[in-house]
């Protein structure tokens, strides 16, 4: 956290005109290559998506000017209302479900135990296998009829899990959080790793018990984790696709058809390219606004040193 | 400090951007990736003619080393968005799979595919091969862009005669006697009716159907032809509520909205005796003949043309489905690669060989004279039922969703799924696909 925070310090300073000297950091153009990349694959496509915002385009033929039309198409559309909640719901219960779940795992893997470490590794696991392979067994395992349930005579598991509109999104929550709360378990235990064992230590002799050390002290100090690890929740709903294509393409009806889905389904099944695009566009701004939002929540003296006096 | 929040912003907008960017370079293909980068290209759908398209292309490159065709499969749902961005980006093989109808059209329109009529002219061996109405699904406008490349596809009505005796009960002959049969079939435990409801163009087989059976072949000829308010047709309207009532009446399969049909699902619940029915096209009978054989060659597997419906117009000999699927050639594939793929259509496609084994397979090609090999055949019953159907209809309805445009056929399979779970009425259907006409 420190050696970052200083290296971005002097990559502001560098901003300031004045003689270059050692002091300075290392050359700006480190960062070339990077933007060029950046310029090429984020800047570029994203330039296009908001010109075809702008057309209309079957993906065949002539790419046709055609004003605000695709947004018209797109912002009357009663789908584009309900793909915008569907999105927020998933984002809301993802967010509730992992956000504790990894912190409390990752305070967990995080001690010293051998056991602890063998545990970590198995959790790990889900993190390793490709979103359409996790989609898949799911579906298998899901099925109404030749699924888990039946399979085992549990009446219980038998339950019409993917084709149910009441339940669909929260099975589709669930095994997003499978696959993805072992990541932010990931980040969650280098965080506390890096809280030093003083701070621990000093509370001990003031005679706090072990839940006021984790709300006083592990809490707090993981203040930055948790930033991260939720913007990359909040920001990466915007980003689950394969996941949900593949389990449910979006059904039924249109109970898990958040928005990236039904761009893709606008731009490549209804073959709307123009109307795709302006979805992109939408997709962007939210995910920037998110983004922006909650890196305001880490404060103003987002800089200032949490490990004063230790 | 301001670094820091830009570049969490660019972060985001990268991710958002090149995912898009992805979706994009993703779905071009790899075209012309082969042996080498000149050899003509073709994409075949996984199932059923998988193997009778690898062997016949097999042969094909045995015999014609410079002339060597590569050929990629896909699954079917992903191959119909793959091979339009693919077109569309000129990244298509030289050989274009396709259905004929609204998609061919916009193939033809946005000039992705050549006019073959001339090779049909030079080649009277291959245009006299094809049954002709079959051959007319391919012309657009007086020309011939499709050329049929394997079988007759009815959709047909299968049951499990199995389940059918435990209840002592006949195949339906008129929609009163289906419905009749639901209650029976639940009493018993067993579902009425499996589909894959989750590809939603099963769902829209029943529509076909219905539709044919309550209005005759006219009422999708209007909608077809783009007349105002086509959709809000009486007979439309009858079958949607129709379907309703078989949704209601607990008709199909619990979870049959999960239920995906490229996997096979929905006929397995058939011949795993969960389902008695499943309204389907003749090509799960190459599914099933590979994945139950022992169900299909005891004779367990029955078929039935679809129930009439009382006071219908329809003749109940129509029939709805695929009337074969085609290759199209590709407008921006070399001289060479052309070359290569139209004489492999000529020479190659439906010899006695690839006939055979289309056969073999549990298909009936779309080609004259094959009355004896099919009769000599282990699955003669359903092949030569399937030919007769095909040929002695009135009246063959393409499917709607290849007929239509593909933005009018995109909404028309998402606006019946929400009928099948119930969430618009009729009205509310006929409605929003009238605002589609003409797109």
């Amino acid at each position: 956290m420190s050696t970052t925070t200083t290296t971005r310090e002097r990559l502001s300073r560098r901003d300031q005109p004045s003689r270059r000297t050692l002091e300075k950091g290392p050359s700006g153009w480190l960062a070339a290559p990077a933007l060029a990349f950046f310029m090429l694959f984020a800047i570029l496509p994203l330039l296009g998506v908001l010109f075809l915002s702008f057309t209309r385009w079957d993906g065949l033929g002539e790419i046709k000017l055609d004003g605000l039309s695709s947004w018209n198409t797109v912002l009357a559309d009663p789908v584009t209302g309900n793909a915008l909640l569907v999105t927020a719901k998933i984002m809301f219960f993802s967010f509730i479900v992992q956000a504790p779940i990894s912190l409390l795992l990752g305070v967990f893997t995080a001690a010293s135990q051998k056991y602890r470490a063998a545990l970590a590794v198995l959790y790990f696991v889900p993190l390793l296998l490709s979103s359409a392979a996790v989609a898949i067994a799911f579906k298998a395992l899901l099925d109404p009829n030749f699924g888990l349930g039946p399979g085992l005579g549990l009446p219980f598991l038998a339950q019409d899990w993917l084709g149910n509109s009441d339940l669909v999104l929260f099975v589709v929550v669930f095994v997003i959080a499978w696959q993805f709360v072992p990541f932010h378990t990931l980040i969650y235990q280098g965080g506390v790793r890096q809280i030093p064992t003083s701070l621990y230590e000093a509370a001990q002799i003031d005679g706090a018990g072990r839940i006021q050390q984790f709300f006083n002290i592990t809490l707090p100090q993981l203040k930055y984790t948790m930033i991260t690890s939720s913007t990359l929740m909040v920001v990466g709903s915007l980003a689950y696709f394969d996941l949900i294509f593949v389990l449910t393409a979006g059904g039924p009806g249109y109970s898990t058809r958040l928005l990236p889905l039904h761009m893709y389904l606008t731009g490549f099944k209804a073959n709307d390219m123009g109307a795709a695009s302006a979805l992109g566009v939408i997709l962007v701004v939210i995910g920037l606004a998110l983004a922006l939002f909650l890196q305001r929540l880490g404060g103003k003296n987002r800089n200032a040193s949490q490990l004063e006096g230790a | 400090m301001k670094n820091l929040k830009l570049r969490t912003a660019g972060m985001a907008v990268s991710a958002a951007a090149l995912s898009i960017a992805l979706a994009a370079c993703g779905s071009s293909g790899p075209a012309g990736t082969g042996a080498s980068a000149d050899s003509a290209t073709m994409w075949g759908l996984t199932g059923g003619d998988q193997p009778v398209f690898q062997a016949s292309v097999d042969s094909w490159n045995k015999a014609h080393p410079d002339s060597a065709i590569k050929l990629d499969f896909f699954a079917n749902d992903a191959y119909k968005t793959k091979v339009r961005t693919a077109v569309g980006a000129g990244q298509g093989p030289t050989l274009v799979y396709g259905w004929g109808g609204g998609v061919l059209k916009s193939y033809v329109d946005a000039g992705q595919v050549d006019d073959l009529t001339g090779f049909l002219k030079e080649n009277p061996d291959v245009q006299s091969r094809y049954l002709p109405s079959i051959l007319e699904s391919g012309v657009i406008d007086g020309k011939t862009y499709a050329l049929p490349n394997n079988k007759v596809q009815p959709v047909v009505l299968y049951y499990n005669k199995e389940v059918f005796d435990k209840i002592g009960a006949e195949a339906p002959k008129t929609w009163d006697e289906l419905m009749a049969l639901v209650p029976k079939f639940k009493a018993a435990g067993v579902a009425p009716f499996s589909l894959g409801g989750q590809s939603k163009w099963p769902d829209l087989m029943w529509l076909e159907y219905l539709v044919d059976r309550i209005g005759g072949p006219e009422v999708f000829a209007n909608i077809a032809a783009n007349k105002p308010d086509a959709w809000s047709d009486p007979a439309v309207i009858e079958a949607l509520t129709k379907i309703q009532e078989l949704v209601d009446a607990g008709g199909f399969i619990n979870g049959f909205s999960s239920i995906a049909a490229d996997s096979n699902a929905d006929q397995a619940l058939l011949y795993t005796g969960k389902a008695a029915m499943i309204l389907q096209g003749s090509w799960i009978y190459q599914g099933m003949k590979k994945d139950a054989a022992d169900f299909v060659s005891s004779g367990k597997l029955g078929y039935t043309p679809f129930p009439t419906v009382e006071g219908g117009k329809g003749d109940p000999a129509n029939v709805v489905g695929n009337p074969s699927n085609f290759w199209s050639v590709s407008s921006k594939a070399t001289e060479e690669q052309k070359k290569t793929a139209l004489e492999y259509v000529k020479d190659g496609m439906f010899n006695d060989e690839n006939v055979q084994g289309l056969i073999d397979s549990g298909a009936v090609p779309v080609v004259t004279g094959i009355e004896d090999k099919l009769a000599a055949s282990p699955d003669k019953d359903f092949l030569t039922y399937v030919y007769g159907m095909a040929k002695d209809a009135p009246d063959f309805t393409p499917s709607w969703d290849q007929a239509l445009t593909p933005a009018q056929g995109d909404a028309m399979l998402a606006n019946l799924d929400q009928i099948f779970l119930k969430k618009i009425t009729p009205e509310q259907f006929a409605s929003t696909m009238n605002a589609t006409i003409g797109k």
